[in-house]
């Protein structure tokens, strides 16, 4: 039994939630982080934030559709997931995956991406060519009606989109927390606080990750970022976090203090083979580092430039600290024996189905849609002001 | 109503939604099995496809039909309770065609040992011997009959069963 | 063991109409078995365990299971006075072949056979997104493996390891309590493995059934009761140490 110390249950030594499933939570996470920063500018009327508001949507429709592929690639049967849709299990919180992904992808995103693009989408239907051009008249469902009144219709209709997009997208990534949170045979999982600390480190990854991409993107075209829309994002971003960063210190005092039957196990688990991932990883270089930087950043008068860099370093940390969060829950929670008295070992392996190879892919394949989608969409501040009432 | 002019592509966009749902109905009816639901939320039918599974172990009922001696020998000792394919392995195929198929005499030297051998973790009180010393190498069938193992003999070795 | 020709022109086929009999049962199609007069559990009694392993073989034998997987396992415990919290346990390839001996001394150890518990109120079958898992109405944990998607939720949720994914079907696999030999009267290949009647199929619908008088004259705990799972395997003798 290689791997193995002290003793396992013998069907408890292979995990069987591999990197892909730790990948599927880090992915949706992005996704309603990312609508949540977008509905600060259309509900809560932060104004500052707008420069981000389309390309935070466009980023939350990209990662959402490579969402179901990490799934799709783990089970035993991919072919017969339809029956998620036919014979949903009632009881199940897997089971809403179905139903709740479709909602927020229909309902919720595309639905509100299109209000907000429709007029630029009649225009570019008549001004394009060739197949971009049928693309585009699809696009407008055979409507060119982008009068002053429907377009006021789109905003109405469209801010009670987001108004429940925003419950919508909670659930999407809530419920992936509950998944874990529900399970009482395993104690590392099994908390109600489990659902809320994945929503909140759901909100970071995405105000983070649209903020990196924003100012990514704006430095590859050439243009000026706006220093007001990131020091409000990146202000967010550092309330967000200390709520997130509370609520995980929270749930590790509450351990240590209680210390059940399961404490002395996973104490020494995570002391010993999640030390990298969490103590390392997740919370002194995945919070820790970044809480103080954006501290610093909000009492210190700094130069545009150290704020930029300091940022960027915040950003970059903050979403190797939720992608650890991810690992920890999901492969820690696998590490140790449900018995208390073992650990086995994760071997990831490289290429095959649920390998290495396999996440780096589904991990990069959002931003090769993204790329799409701002081709097709184009987000950008400047083209949103030219292309207005015509 | 020129509202409703206004906003006749929020119309065609949900009825993408109704023509969606309408075409799920439609899969739906014909991709769920029919017994989905017959006793709860699964397959009834599964029930019935797993009872259909093969039985390799005959049963001890099974053997007792035929080998009415080896049961009358059983009886009278130790072993009674001990079913024949414990030792036997499973022989469910025997039984359905005893003259085809012939069953393997298992290796006492491995067989008997895996009981038999003493250990501290075993209750104390089950039979238990050092197989090495016990026997000195002779088979266990040398002075136990395996379907009424104790010893008859008079002169029985020293450090036997008990 | 010698059966005389004569003898056995006699039983063959006698044996042969016995054996189609047994075979031909299933659960709506036989007049014999109906689901609703049974509710099945198992009687597990830690004082007659020896650790031979037998079941182990005998369930791998008759189930198909695959090596490096188990639907039964036993375990051997090993508890030291001093630390009653913290007992040394071993299952070499899931007991299959036994245990190695121990050599005399004043310690405690004892076997702890472990399998499915067919919870009455499972938490494997309530996680499952589509319903592939489920509970019969005679009580028996099922997975229809024509509908499981392989997505391993079950398994995660069992709190006792007893599931596993099957390596080549890429569905949950587990203990079925040999439903396909206890719908034909027979009992489970575990069971009639066992050499000193430590595993002992139950019928709790079933008055006649030794364990309700076995329930009522023993003290008998079931595993990880705190989970509240309703297990209907029944432990004797189970030391507080086991986990």
């Amino acid at each position: 039994m290689s791997g193995v110390e002290g003793y396992m249950y013998p069907n408890e030594i292979t995990l069987y939630w591999s990197v892909l499933i730790v990948l599927y939570p880090f992915i949706t996470g992005l996704v309603a982080g990312a609508f949540i920063l977008a509905s600060l500018e259309r509900v809560f009327r932060v104004e500052a934030v707008k420069p981000t508001y389309r390309l935070a949507l466009l980023t939350a429709l990209a990662f959402l559709l490579v969402a179901p592929l990490p799934l799709v690639l783990h089970l035993g049967h991919p072919f017969r997931s339809p029956e998620m849709y036919f014979t949903p299990h009632d009881t199940s919180a897997m089971a809403m995956f179905g139903y709740v992904y479709l909602w927020y992808l229909m309902a919720v995103l595309v639905l509100e991406i299109w209000l907000d693009y429709r007029s630029d989408i009649v225009m570019l239907s008549q001004s394009s060519k060739g197949l971009l051009r049928l693309v585009y008249k699809v696009m407008t469902l055979g409507s060119s009606n982008i009068s002053e009144r429907s377009l006021a219709i789109d905003e109405r209709v469209g801010w009670i989109v987001t108004l429940v997009g925003i419950p919508s997208a909670f659930l999407l990534h809530g419920y992936v927390g509950f998944i874990f949170g529900s399970i009482k045979a395993n104690p590392w999982w099994s908390s109600p606080l489990i659902p809320v600390v994945f929503i909140f480190s759901a909100m970071v990854s995405g105000i983070a990750g649209v903020m990196l991409i924003y100012m990514a993107t704006t430095k590859m075209r050439g243009k000026k970022i706006d220093m007001r829309c990131v020091d409000t994002t990146a202000m967010y971003l550092f309330y967000i976090f200390i709520i997130d960063f509370s609520l995980e210190m929270l749930d590790l005092i509450h351990r240590i203090y209680e210390a059940d039957e399961s404490f002395r196990s996973l104490n020494f688990m995570a002391h010993t083979k999640l030390f990298f991932s969490q103590i390392v990883l997740q919370i002194c270089l995945g919070t820790l580092v970044p809480l103080i930087l954006l501290f610093v950043t909000q009492v210190v008068k700094l130069p545009e430039i150290v704020r930029k860099y300091m940022y960027v370093l915040s950003g970059c940390l903050a979403l190797i600290g939720v992608f650890a969060m991810r690992w920890n829950v999901v492969i820690g929670g696998q590490l140790f024996s449900k018995s208390f008295l073992g650990y086995t070992t994760y071997k990831m392996e490289l290429v095959t189905r649920e390998g290495f190879l396999a996440a780096l892919a589904l991990a990069l394949l959002p931003l090769l849609f993204l790329w799409i989608l701002v081709k097709l969409l184009p987000p950008w501040p400047e083209k949103t002001a030219s292309v207005a009432g015509d | 109503m020129s509202a409703f002019k206004d906003a006749r592509h929020l119309f065609r966009f949900a009825g993408l939604f109704v023509l969606a749902f309408l075409i799920f109905l439609v899969v739906r009816h014909y991709y769920v099995p029919k017994s989905f639901g017959q006793y709860g939320h699964y397959r009834g039918a599964s029930i019935g496809e797993i009872a259909q599974l093969p039985v390799k172990f005959a049963g001890h009922q099974a053997c007792e039909d035929c080998h009415t001696d080896v049961v009358a020998k059983k009886n009278t000792g130790k072993h009674a309770h001990v079913n024949c394919e414990a030792c036997h392995g499973a022989l469910a195929s025997h039984a359905n065609d005893p003259s085809a198929v012939k069953p393997v005499l298992p290796d006492t030297s491995v067989l008997c040992a895996r009981c038999h051998t003493a250990s501290a973790a075993k209750p104390k009180g089950f039979p238990q011997v050092d197989p090495a010393e016990h026997s000195q190498g002779l088979p266990c069938e040398t002075c136990h009959n395996p379907h009424s193992p104790a010893m008859d003999a008079p002169a029985a070795a020293a450090g036997g069963a008990k | 063991m010698n059966i005389s020709r004569r003898k056995m022109l006699i039983l063959l086929p006698a044996a042969a109409v016995a054996w189609e009999s047994v075979l031909a049962g299933t659960p709506e199609a036989s007049p014999n078995y109906k689901m609703s007069d049974h509710w099945w559990g198992m009687l597990i009694d830690i004082s007659k365990c020896i650790g031979c392993g037998n079941c182990v073989r005998a369930c791998q034998t008759e189930n198909d299971v695959p090596d490096g997987h188990f639907r039964t396992w036993v375990e051997r415990y090993h508890v030291d006075d001093l630390h009653l919290e913290n007992p040394t346990v071993i299952s070499p390839d899931g007991g299959k072949e036994g245990f190695p001996a121990v050599a005399e001394d004043a310690e405690k150890y004892f076997f702890v056979p472990k399998m499915c518990n067919h919870c009455a109120d499972s938490p494997c079958t309530q996680v499952c997104p589509v319903g592939a898992t489920f509970i019969s109405p005679d009580g028996v944990v099922l997975i229809d493996q024509k509908y499981c998607l392989g997505c391993a939720y079950c398994v995660q949720a069992c709190p006792y390891g007893c599931r596993y994914v099957h390596p080549e079907k890429h569905v949950a696999d587990k203990c079925t309590l040999c439903y396909h030999r206890i719908t034909k009267g027979l009992t489970t290949a575990c069971c009639e493995a066992c050499p000193t009647g430590a595993r002992q199929l139950a019928d709790l619908k079933n008055p006649n059934d030794p364990i309700h008088a076995f329930l009522k004259t023993h003290n008998v705990q079931v595993l990880k009761p705190q989970m509240a799972t309703g297990a209907k395997a029944f432990y004797n003798d189970l030391d507080g140490s086991v986990r």
